[in-house]
């Protein structure tokens, strides 16, 4: 696995062969191995902070390791370098997920990990762009990122940047109104530098999504309102990887992946387990989940 | 006659000039162009104009993200409609991360008139300024207007500036420099104080014209830059004259009498009076009418001032 340059943070530049030497290219070993620390990561933040979304964060694990592991152009010794890639996480309770993969790419010291939720942390309950390196968005009041991610691939293609923007949002998230707001104005703009990747878990606070407000026929949405879709397992790297490749090629109109996945993903107790959506585990818990994920 | 003139054209001729000296000015709009007078930047650069239609907490979100990429993003809908219709797009995509975001409304107050109640902004100045690190200002005038908006342009931070809707007459020449976070003295005197905003400026000089033939004398101040509020101006208004009116077009609570009565409880307590729109919505009505229904006039401002100075 490449790891970023960590020479003068200056030194970046536009160009966009030298940015290629920024992208980490991990082979599926190297992920796997990286999305079961991302995993250990996410109980033992929670855990130790007694309160936090660790199911969503589950969820999602394959979807970061393969977007920061493989996909994303980014020097996490440069975090404001103008040509990255963007990844932009709506649903802002998965916080854990995106601290935890940040720090594993480097961005800062895995070893901050613990202070999640603490006084004076810089690793914010929901995410904090103004404090934590590599967080582009302060979210948590959801609903608002894919409008974010047009705006920045607005401002990418006025300065004929090659960057590409990435969204990740929940499935329970596309309740809100301005999600589809958002999912008109993209494919009017015809931001093709704009992908966003639903973490369709099938769940949230209070149930299942077909329970609480149904969103079928979900992929059918999407089309109806100008994008490509394209489902996957979103715990199959290989799959996303193919997906996110896939999506660079969609010329004209933005991309949506519709990831299917598991709330809890990893850890068998909490799988499909809503009462793991915004409640952290408890230390018995956490011993048992660490054990699985051995 | 006195010669009216529109802020809504000189926000949108100001945005044009803006848009010539700058590439990274951009504009947004959520089908109002051509009420906010954006449509003048758009026609001449229809590349850095997005119509986002009638989707206010979009177009905060798509100008948030164009902030943080680099771009000075100005954002116009009515007042009503923002921060109104995208309070918390406003908090968390805007505010809280300080980006470079220029909301400008257009339709604040109750002289849009006939359009009625569902159109006419009363709290929009008591949201936004309750939001921490947006700057907030409402010109008086075209000439103010002009300059309020480069000034925000020349900022980096987010910005709300508030117009009206009806041409209003000018209290400025051209010679005429607006100071960000300063109040202006319109007029000197001695016995009370008025400090207003927007239209409520010209209405504010013509009471104390009125109040000058009974013998009082009172120091205008125009407080365009509401937030961060000029405290020193205020403070030194009440030292110097025992008590302060001020006068807005908005409702009590939350505008600028709130917003100036803090100042003077923190640091000089005298008699103060309110004219602004009381506890109410406002109807259907010519802007005049409405003025005066709803007592905004240079008239409720007199009757506030010889309230004010008895108290003394």
């Amino acid at each position: 696995m490449s790891l970023p340059e960590t020479g003068d943070p200056k030194s970046t530049s536009a160009d966009s062969m030298k940015a290629e030497v920024f992208s980490l290219s991990a082979s599926e070993a190297e992920m796997e191995a990286i999305a079961k620390r991302l995993r250990r990561h996410i109980i033992t933040m929670t855990g130790k902070a007694g309160s936090g979304h660790p199911g969503g964060s589950l969820s999602a694990v394959e979807i970061l390791t393969a977007l920061y592991f493989k996909v994303l152009r980014h020097n996490p010794s440069d975090p404001q370098w103008s040509d990255r890639d963007r990844f932009i996480l709506s649903k802002g309770h998965a916080a854990p997920l995106l601290y935890g993969t940040l720090a594993e790419c480097g961005y800062f010291p895995v070893a901050e990990l613990p202070t999640l939720r603490q006084m004076d942390s810089r690793l914010q309950g929901h995410t904090d762009r103004t404090i934590t390196p590599g967080v582009e968005m302060s979210a948590g009041a959801l609903g608002q990122g894919l409008s974010f991610g047009i705006g920045t691939a607005l401002a990418g293609r006025l300065d004929e940047q090659n960057y590409r923007v990435y969204v990740l949002l929940g499935d329970g998230e596309c309740d809100e109104g301005q999600v589809w707001e958002a999912a008109m104005a993209a494919a009017h703009f015809k931001v093709d530098n704009l992908a966003a990747i639903v973490d369709n878990n099938g769940q949230q606070i209070d149930g299942w999504n077909r329970d609480v407000m149904n969103l079928d026929p979900f992929p059918t949405k999407w089309q109806a309102f100008g994008w490509k879709v394209i489902e996957v397992d979103g715990h199959s790297l290989s799959q996303l990887t193919q997906a996110f490749n896939k999506a660079k090629q969609v010329k004209g109109q933005p991309t949506v992946i519709i990831a299917h996945t598991i709330k809890g993903k990893g850890v068998s107790f909490m799988e499909n387990n809503p009462d793991f959506h915004g409640t952290a585990p408890n230390a018995i818990e956490v011993e048992l989940a660490l054990k699985e994920l051995e | 006659m006195e010669q009216e003139v529109s802020v809504r054209e000189a926000y949108g001729k100001t945005l044009l000039e803006l848009g010539m000296e700058n590439q990274d000015i951009v504009v947004l709009d959520a089908d109002l162009s051509q009420s906010t007078m954006t449509q003048i930047f758009a026609r001449e650069f229809p590349e850095r104009f997005f119509d986002c239609g009638i989707a206010e907490q979009n177009m905060v979100g798509i100008a948030a993200g164009l902030a943080a990429s680099g771009k000075i993003p100005f954002a116009s809908t009515f007042a009503v409609f923002a921060p109104g219709r995208c309070f918390d797009q406003i908090r968390m995509s805007i505010a809280q991360p300080q980006l470079n975001v220029k909301l400008v409304v257009t339709h604040g107050g109750i002289s849009i008139g006939e359009d009625g109640t569902s159109h006419q902004s009363i709290e929009d100045l008591a949201l936004i300024c309750s939001l921490p690190g947006f700057t907030v200002i409402v010109p008086a005038d075209a000439i103010e207007t002009e300059q309020a908006v480069k000034a925000a342009a020349a900022h980096f931070e987010p910005f709300y500036i508030r117009l009206c809707r009806p041409k209003i007459p000018l209290v400025y020449s051209e010679d005429y420099r607006f100071n960000l976070g300063k109040a202006v003295t319109m007029r000197k005197g001695g016995d009370a104080t008025i400090i207003a905003i927007g239209l409520m400026v010209k209405a504010a000089l013509e009471a104390a014209q009125n109040l000058e033939q009974e013998g009082i004398g009172c120091r205008v101040l125009n407080m365009s830059t509401l937030k961060p509020i000029d405290e020193a101006a205020i403070t030194q208004a009440a030292a110097e004259t025992g008590a302060i009116v001020t006068a807005e077009e908005h409702l009590e609570h939350g505008g600028l009498g709130s917003m100036v009565a803090r100042v003077v409880a923190r640091h000089h307590p005298v008699p103060m009076a309110l004219v602004a729109i009381k506890d109410t919505y406002a109807k259907s009505g010519k802007p005049a009418e409405l003025l005066e229904r709803y007592g905004l006039t240079a008239r409720d401002i007199e009757k506030a001032v010889h309230a004010a100075i008895k108290r003394k």
